[in-house]
């Protein structure tokens, strides 16, 4: 080919043809149609492909709701939520040659090769937790570092700052915040609010990019104030645990209640458990015992029996019953005394706690009558104080009602009680029969519709004993508490206590009732002129010699109502020794 | 009217086609506004893209510059200079990726296949322009042996995507030469006669499955699935007006992969939707009338030739592209032309243009 030739044809001897032209702008016109027509049928023939697009990023996650806050009566916080940050690493994205590596040990108070090792040993997931629950400042501090791979997690979580001094009452939550025990139980809905629901965006790696709106606020829980008093509660709980270890006894409770009201001002258990530690989380340890384990009362009943026998209108406090040699047999089944007391008056079989005579009083009664009476007490039900698991004791009235049944009655054997049921008792008896309900919640407080406040007793409903004759036992359990008394140990210096012991004799597993093994109880209630507080103590097998309720549990109860009604400003209403009264004049500073 | 000619005729002189530079410019320009949403927001990315965009400029203006003819004769040379490098990819290539397809050549990295994009069409329109037109069915076949070479080389680097280009590229010159029907049908026929044997006898069932998926991939959706499906997702939630700039949820939260390369069209149909995309494409078709009108108007067999091979070049570009990510045709790595970020094919595609231009504005001057 020829340099000529060539420039022949470019100046145009030979043309393409032009149908391959038209030919081009066909195909051009059928790729730009196929091309839109894939894209219309993708954009707008297609809604599960707009769906997958939200659906790959759109996602509802819950907002935890703060929990409420629960408080004691004077509002200190007994339980409380609070934001803590958990530390988490990323080994994918973390470098293990980061000289930040030590800051960050050191931060978090961990060996830098363990956390070297931690991470690598889980070099092929994605998520390692390397703190949890850590105070959320340092966690901040820690972010400050700002090392790749190393994230931060919010959580909250419950604290129980008085620990196990409040842990009986309180109870606890589960790791989802949720109430398992106590007032936690009780009152959760109160307590928990609703968790929220907000929409966000996450990517392919689930991380939340942005939060795109609130479907639902998280509604915040609302605070609880219960009746409990914080002073009072450490008082008895340090009270109760000091008897308990002296005693070497098995366990104890006490109760301590308000009168008027009827709001649980203390109650506390041995064993404790501190809501805090996981590893307390075992019902022998977290049960209310106050509340769900039953005892015997023992000697305790003996006010209402004869305050039973005192209504009838055929005694008075200075009739007189014949106790004999201290026994006297039923049935053929003895019944005893620790001493002999011959004849000696109502008020004295009460004081010096006289089975026989309680005995012969209560078989001179109607039969059924004590059974009513002491379910009358609410005895056989529980207190309606709504604590979760709480036992209605155990009073069964036999169809037919033996001589034996009758006599053991009066002095508290054959029916069963818990501890708060016989703080209740002796609070309806210092009310000179009003009956009031129990409750853990303040009643002053904003607490209205947070659930059962026992509100199903009605107002002025009285037990079926007569204000004078409860008067009159009142007058007679004072007595308890003197030189010559049972329990002269449970006297609070400067006021009037009315109280009665009670040295139970525990029931046998196999039939009938140990030889050894006693519960030592004091219940009582002061001011007797005025009374405020009611005080049940129970120690459950005391093993160190003394097992009376008069040695035992009589100190303790001492020791608990004269700092509660000291801590309570309650005026002293026993100033009739003049010691008493310029002793009286020191601590409080006034003329009396 | 007179100030129009001239301030054409300045152009001209310059050898500028500035109907094409402005729709270059446009097309680049919405290019620049996706990039800057699909890369992540990147300015260090985006000054890697204009640097690159200053040089494939650079590039085609230089192109302009040489005359139709100028290059016509330089195109032997040039295809014999592209295949010696593509031999010498195979051989002392910087492999990357699992494929061999740079050379390194000290200061820069340099891509022979990309060359071959341009020298191959080149030299085949130098090869039929030297004979009758339409060709001979020997010179046809010589033609097609000259296509082969460089074709197989490239594919065996492999880069499936660039050898698809380069011998459509070739192909359309034949094409446009004027193949007749009967020789086409021939060919087609003996394309299916060769493959269906081979797909139901020679063929084992794994390799079978193979190509299935390739054809199909959403039936493997985890893993060469996983790019469609993301893609077509990304293409489908744009709806009519899309979700508006830097709100494409596919691409900014890491499910659409390679959202700035192969894929930035999902990325582009997902913010701008259906309404961005016709705009978009209608960029795309001016450019491309405006290469078929230079075409027509080419004096010369070898530039006419030339220029209709650019053209559909660039219209298959766009067509695989777009066909791959909306899930139309298999995934081959074939860029969204002038808007994808990466280098060498810009550059490669403003030289065509360059081409476009020296073509349209060498040739009043060779008329007079």
């Amino acid at each position: 080919m020829t340099r000529a030739s060539v420039k022949n044809k470019l100046k145009g001897g030979t043309h393409v043809p032009s149908y391959r032209i038209n030919f081009i702008y066909l195909i051009l016109l059928l790729a730009v149609c196929l091309l839109v027509w894939r894209v219309l049928q993708l954009q707008f023939d297609n809604e599960f492909l707009q769906g997958q697009g939200n659906a790959r990023v759109l996602r509802q996650v819950e907002v935890t709701a703060h929990r409420g806050m629960i408080t004691d009566r004077n509002g200190y916080p007994l339980a409380i939520s609070t934001p803590v940050s958990s530390i988490w690493v990323n080994p994918h994205e973390f470098d293990l040659g980061d000289k930040k590596i030590y800051q960050l040990a050191k931060l978090l108070k961990l060996n830098s090769q363990y956390l070297k090792n931690k991470i690598k040993k889980r070099a092929d997931k994605e998520f390692v937790y390397i703190r949890r629950r850590i105070n959320p400042a340092q966690a901040q501090q820690i972010m400050n570092l700002d090392i790749k791979g190393v994230h931060v997690q919010r959580e909250y979580r419950r604290y129980y700052p008085d620990g196990e001094i409040f842990g009986h009452v309180l109870g606890f939550t589960d790791v989802d915040d949720n109430g398992q025990e106590g007032m936690e139980l009780a009152y959760n809905d109160w307590l928990a609010g609703e968790s929220g629901k907000k929409r966000v965006v996450k990517d392919r790696l689930g991380r939340i990019i942005a939060i795109e709106e609130q479907v639902k606020a998280p509604r915040p829980g609302k605070n609880l104030k219960l009746s409990l008093d914080r002073r009072i509660q450490y008082l008895a709980y340090k009270t109760l645990k000091k008897t308990v270890q002296q005693h070497k006894a098995k366990s104890g409770s006490i109760v301590v209640l308000d009168i008027e009201t009827g709001e649980v001002i203390a109650m506390a258990n041995q064993p404790s458990f501190n809501p805090n530690r996981l590893q307390d989380r075992k019902s022998s340890r977290y049960r209310n015992r106050a509340i769900t384990d039953l005892f015997e009362p023992g000697s305790t009943m003996k006010p209402i029996s004869i305050a039973t026998a005192l209504n009838s209108g055929y005694y008075s406090p200075g009739t007189q019953i014949d106790t004999g040699d201290g026994w006297f047999m039923i049935d053929g089944k003895t019944i005893k005394d620790t001493h002999a007391y011959g004849v000696i008056d109502v008020a004295t079989v009460l004081k010096k706690s006289s089975n026989v005579g309680t005995s012969k009083i209560a078989l001179s009664l109607p039969k059924p009558l004590l059974w009513d009476i002491y379910y009358s007490f609410g005895f056989g039900s529980d207190t309606g104080s709504g604590f979760p698991g709480e036992s209605s004791g155990r009073l069964v009235r036999p169809r037919r009602v033996s001589k034996i049944e009758q006599a053991t009655l009066s002095f508290g054997y054959g029916m069963s009680v818990t501890t708060l049921q016989l703080a209740n008792a002796y609070s309806t008896i210092a009310r000179q029969g009003k009956k009031q309900p129990v409750t853990f919640l303040y009643q002053q407080a904003d607490n209205s519709d947070s659930g059962n406040t026992g509100a199903e007793l009605a107002l002025n409903q009285r037990v079926r004993l007569s204000e004078r004759s409860l008067k009159q036992i009142s007058k007679m359990m004072q007595t308890v508490v003197s030189d010559g008394g049972t329990a002269p140990k449970a006297a609070v210096r400067g006021y009037k206590v009315a109280g009665k012991t009670g040295t139970v004799k525990k029931a046998s597993k196999h039939g009938g009732y140990t030889k050894k093994k006693y519960a030592a109880v004091f219940a009582g209630f002061a001011p007797v002129s005025d009374p405020k507080l009611a005080i049940v103590v129970m120690i459950d097998e005391p093993s160190n010699g003394v097992y009376y309720g008069g040695l035992v549990a009589a100190p303790a109860f001492s020791e608990v109502m004269s700092g509660a009604l000291r801590l309570l400003n309650i005026d002293p209403d026993d100033i009739s020794r003049p010691d008493v009264a310029s002793q009286i004049e020191q601590s409080f500073g006034r003329q009396i | 009217m007179a100030s129009r000619s001239s301030q054409q005729g300045l152009f001209f002189r310059m050898h500028i086609d500035l109907t094409l530079l402005l729709a270059l410019l446009a097309l680049i320009a919405a290019g620049q506004v996706i990039l800057y949403s699909a890369g992540g927001e990147n300015i260090a990315l985006m000054q890697r893209q204009w640097i690159r965009l200053g040089v494939a400029f650079a590039v085609m203006l230089a192109i302009a510059q040489i005359s139709p003819d100028t290059m016509r004769r330089w195109s032997p040379v040039l295809f014999i200079f592209g295949t010696i490098m593509l031999i010498a990819v195979l051989l002392v290539g910087t492999k990357a990726l699992g494929a061999r397809r740079w050379l390194d050549l000290g200061l820069f990295r340099f891509q022979p296949s990309e060359m071959m994009k341009l020298a191959v069409p080149m030299m085949i329109a130098w090869f039929l322009s030297a004979g009758n037109i339409p060709p001979s069915n020997r010179r046809i076949f010589a033609a097609l042996a000259i296509l082969i070479v460089p074709v197989l080389l490239i594919a065996k680097q492999p880069d499936l995507g660039t050898s698809l280009l380069v011998s459509s590229a070739g192909l359309f010159v034949i094409f446009m030469s004027g193949v007749s029907w009967r020789l086409i049908l021939g060919f087609v026929i003996a394309v299916i006669s060769f493959t269906m044997p081979m797909w139901l006898f020679l063929m084992r069932d794994y390799q079978r499955q193979r190509v299935l998926t390739m054809l199909n991939p959403e039936s493997d959706p985890l893993d060469s699935g996983y790019h469609i499906i993301q893609s077509k997702i990304a293409i489908g939630s744009g709806g009519s007006f899309g979700k508006g700039w830097l709100n494409g949820t596919q691409s900014h939260l890491e499910f659409l992969p390679e959202h700035h390369t192969d894929f930035i069209f999902s990325v582009f149909a997902e913010e701008f939707g259906f309404s961005g995309v016709l705009i978009l494409l209608a960029l795309y078709m001016f450019i491309i009338f405006r290469g078929i009108y230079i075409t027509t108007q080419a004096h010369g067999t070898y530039a006419r030739l030339l220029g209709a091979s650019v053209v559909l070049t660039f219209l298959i570009y766009i067509f695989v592209n777009i066909g791959m990510v909306s899930g139309i045709l298999p995934v081959v790595g074939v860029p969204l032309p002038l808007v994808s970020y990466g280098g060498t094919s810009i550059v490669t595609l403003m030289a065509g243009f360059g081409i476009l231009m020296a073509i349209h504005t060498h040739r009043k001057l060779l008329a007079h």
